[in-house]
């Protein structure tokens, strides 16, 4: 719910906004100047479905700027189409909302404090004219309509600079691979030795597989030489995240990253979410079942221990769809090689 | 102390190794996150889970003996990781409180 992009109304502007604009009218003069045939053609080619959201949370004409209030402050947006049968009547924004309570009537109807006066997408526009849109009227966000004039989504800046530059960077490497494929070859090369990373789905409820990849890691990190109570603390972590996601969650990854400064393991599930983040994380709190606990697992420590062996541990969780955990060792800098000149042996 | 050795002192039989696998110190626990949380290296893990799971964890704290109380089965999974990890298992009739006072010069296990 909380990804939901509201509608920003005339004379709302925020500094984020102003942000976005600048780089709008950035990207648009450069991509209608000197830009590359592949990017006018993607411009034309993505249309505003393809990159608007879906989702679209509205108010009927008749409720009230309280109602409306609420539905804001609980979905933490800033802006409400008013919309009935699909149909878009105006939009309630934080600015009306406070311009009711000021003003003392917020038990008055939104279609009477809504603004009407809206600038819409469409659909099936290209993106291009997306930005056209961003760049002339310096609203953050368009109520998208369809072409029986229903309201089907909506889009901010943000969604079509995401999807404009996933695209491009898909397109540029198809282009270096076109245009030198031994380079990008030894390109490629080079970032898997600095930097590697793999993933691993995990299973709900299959702890019989619940262990291949922290086993998987610690072969990994056997055969690049890690320190050996590095390898441990890492394992750790990660057995302990990969029976997380199989016990409490409806399915996720596990993921492994080396760099040259540290290891980190990621683990990412769709799932119940964690209310109390500072509970869980406690030792001895656990909401596993029977089952689980049978198995020798749900004694509440697999975040205390993640969190312990760690040298960095951030979560994040939203009730109801993910928790992403994230597991940090820093490795010691490699030694200097031979003849190198140290920094103090060169102020001498 | 070998496997072999501790096998005989808790009347227990050994199903998977070779007896030479050795350990200095004793880690009692059946929450397997409080023994990957606690238990050192070189510990022999005494506990009732006899699943795959607990192999597992075995290899993750660097335990190579295992034993199994109360005369628990070791299924065909379990007994297989453990051939492949090097990891003994011994089942033995005795509970957890005979098996750790029947090694109890072996020092406690600890991080």
């Amino acid at each position: 719910m909380s990804d939901y992009n509201p509608v920003i109304l005339e004379g709302q502007k925020t500094d984020d906004d102003e942000i976005l604009a600048a780089h709008s009218t950035l990207d648009t003069k450069a991509l209608g100047g000197d830009s590359s045939v592949i990017i006018m053609e993607l411009l034309q080619r993505f249309k505003v479905r393809d990159v608007m959201h879906r989702q679209v949370i509205s108010i009927p004409r008749k409720a009230t700027l309280r109602e409306a209030q609420k539905i804001l402050r609980d979905n933490r947006i800033s802006g409400l189409p008013v919309s009935e049968n699909g149909r878009l009547y105006g939009i309630v924004s934080v600015n009306d909302i406070i311009k009711g309570l000021d003003g003392g009537w917020m038990d008055e109807t939104c279609e009477a404090h809504m603004a009407k006066n809206l600038v819409v997408l469409e659909a099936g526009m290209p993106i291009s004219f997306a930005l056209r849109y961003f760049n002339n009227y310096t609203y953050g966000r368009f109520p998208v309509l369809d072409s029986n004039r229903q309201l089907v989504g909506i889009v901010s800046q943000r969604d079509v600079m995401r999807a404009l530059l996933y695209e491009l960077s898909v397109e540029i490497r198809k282009l270096e691979r076109k245009a030198s494929p031994q380079a990008a070859q030894a390109a490629e090369q080079v970032a898997k030795d600095n930097f590697f990373r793999k993933e691993w789905a995990v299973v709900h409820n299959d702890l019989s597989r619940a262990g291949h990849a922290a086993n998987a890691i610690k072969g990994i990190l056997r055969e690049r030489k890690i320190d050996r109570s590095i390898i441990r603390r890492v394992a750790v972590a990660a057995y302990e995240l990969e029976i997380n996601i199989c016990i409490h969650s409806l399915g996720g990854v596990l993921v492994l990253i080396i760099a040259d400064d540290a290891v980190r393991i990621t683990a990412k599930d769709r799932g119940p979410g964690i209310a109390d983040i500072e509970w869980a994380c406690r030792d001895g709190t656990s909401t596993a079942n029977d089952w689980i606990r049978s198995m020798g697992f749900g004694a509440g420590m697999g975040l205390s221990n993640s969190k312990r062996v760690s040298d960095h541990f951030h979560i994040e969780s939203e009730v109801g769809r993910f928790t992403i955990v994230e597991c940090i060792f820093d490795l010691p800098k490699a030694a200097p090689e031979a003849g190198t000149p140290q920094p103090a042996e060169e102020a001498k | 102390m070998t496997a072999n050795e501790i096998a005989r002192r808790v009347s227990g039989k050994l199903e998977v190794g070779t007896g030479e696998e050795t350990a200095s110190t004793v880690y009692v626990g059946d929450l397997l996150s409080d023994v990957m949380g606690h238990a050192g290296e070189e510990c022999v893990l005494v506990t009732i889970q006899n699943h795959l799971n607990a192999i597992a964890v075995c290899t993750l704290v660097g335990c190579q003996v295992v034993v199994l109380c109360h005369n628990r089965p070791v299924p065909p999974d379990m007994a297989q990781g453990a051939k492949d990890e090097e990891v003994s298992i011994i089942v033995s009739p005795l509970s957890q409180f005979e098996v750790a006072m029947a090694l109890k010069d072996l020092a406690p296990s600890r991080k």
